[in-house]
């Protein structure tokens, strides 16, 4: 069976929204930070097999790839410097507890 | 060459939907950054089957180089491994919207007709990257000039955050 441009992108759906349940369901920020990370890589797939298949000529989604792997490396240093913030003054990550902004 | 890619697709599919699954599914976090680790690594696998070498390279040194290990430094300075990570209140209508997301992709990329391009692109893929990235009318200088800006701010930011007082 060839694979094509249908299977990249249904794979890169499942995981997108493994991602989204993930950054739905859970309570702990560290793993909401990681199903973030897994949505973004499941968009990188999408963008990838694009390039490969509808305009391997135009290396733009490869170049969007690499700025969204530069978004998501900045991310993710903010993300975990202001988990590891909220943990030292609140002694916790539970995103249900932290709702000092909540109405 | 076709059977032998379809293969690889398919193991490396199974191993990547599976581990991600691990990570939201499983309470030990630790184990789930671990699994983590391996999601991103077959990922780098899927983009060489897609013929993008580069970022296969790419993927590998930030994500499991350097994305992997700040998340597990953060797991162990925040000690919340033995409370383990359970699922919030809204677990079953986060369910219900992966769900309902999954099902309306999977009908738009079957129903759609893609005019697909077949054969292989040129490897390697760097310099045509560099070309695109750095060409003068049509590149993306500026916006490469901004996400160095952006990395250095959000460095800056981290240390400000974490910075003992």
């Amino acid at each position: 069976m060839v694979v094509g441009l249908e299977h990249f992108l249904i794979l890169s759906a499942i995981l997108f929204s493994i991602g989204l349940y993930g950054a739905l369901a859970k309570r702990n920020a560290v793993v909401i930070l990681m199903s973030i990370e897994i949505m973004l890589n499941a968009v990188n797939i999408s963008m990838v097999a694009f390039w490969r298949y509808i305009a391997p000529a135009l290396m733009t989604g490869q170049v969007f790839v690499i700025f969204i792997m530069v978004v998501a490396a900045a991310e993710v240093a903010v993300g975990l410097a202001i988990i590891i913030a909220i943990y030292r003054s609140r002694e916790t990550v539970d995103a249900e507890q932290i709702d000092l902004m909540k109405w | 060459m076709e059977t032998g890619i379809a293969i690889s697709f398919w193991i490396l599919a199974a191993v990547t939907i599976a581990s991600a699954l691990a990570v939201v599914l499983f309470r030990n976090i630790f184990h789930a950054a671990l699994f983590l680790v391996l999601c991103f690594f077959t990922i780098a696998g899927i983009f060489v089957i897609l013929s993008a070498d580069f970022l296969a390279a790419a993927q590998v040194l930030i994500y499991v180089g350097a994305i992997a290990v700040l998340i597990i430094f953060a797991i162990m300075l925040t000690r919340e491994t033995q409370r383990g990570s359970p699922s919030g209140r809204l677990r079953l209508p986060a369910l219900m919207v992966g769900l309902l997301f999954l099902a309306t992709m999977v009908f738009i990329v079957v129903s759609t007709d893609w005019q697909v391009i077949t054969e292989i692109p040129d490897q390697p893929t760097t310099s045509a990257i560099a070309q695109a990235l750095f060409s003068g009318e049509e590149g993306f200088v500026l916006p490469f000039e901004i996400a160095a800006a952006l990395l250095l701010a959000a460095i800056i930011g981290a240390i400000v955050l974490v910075r003992e007082r």
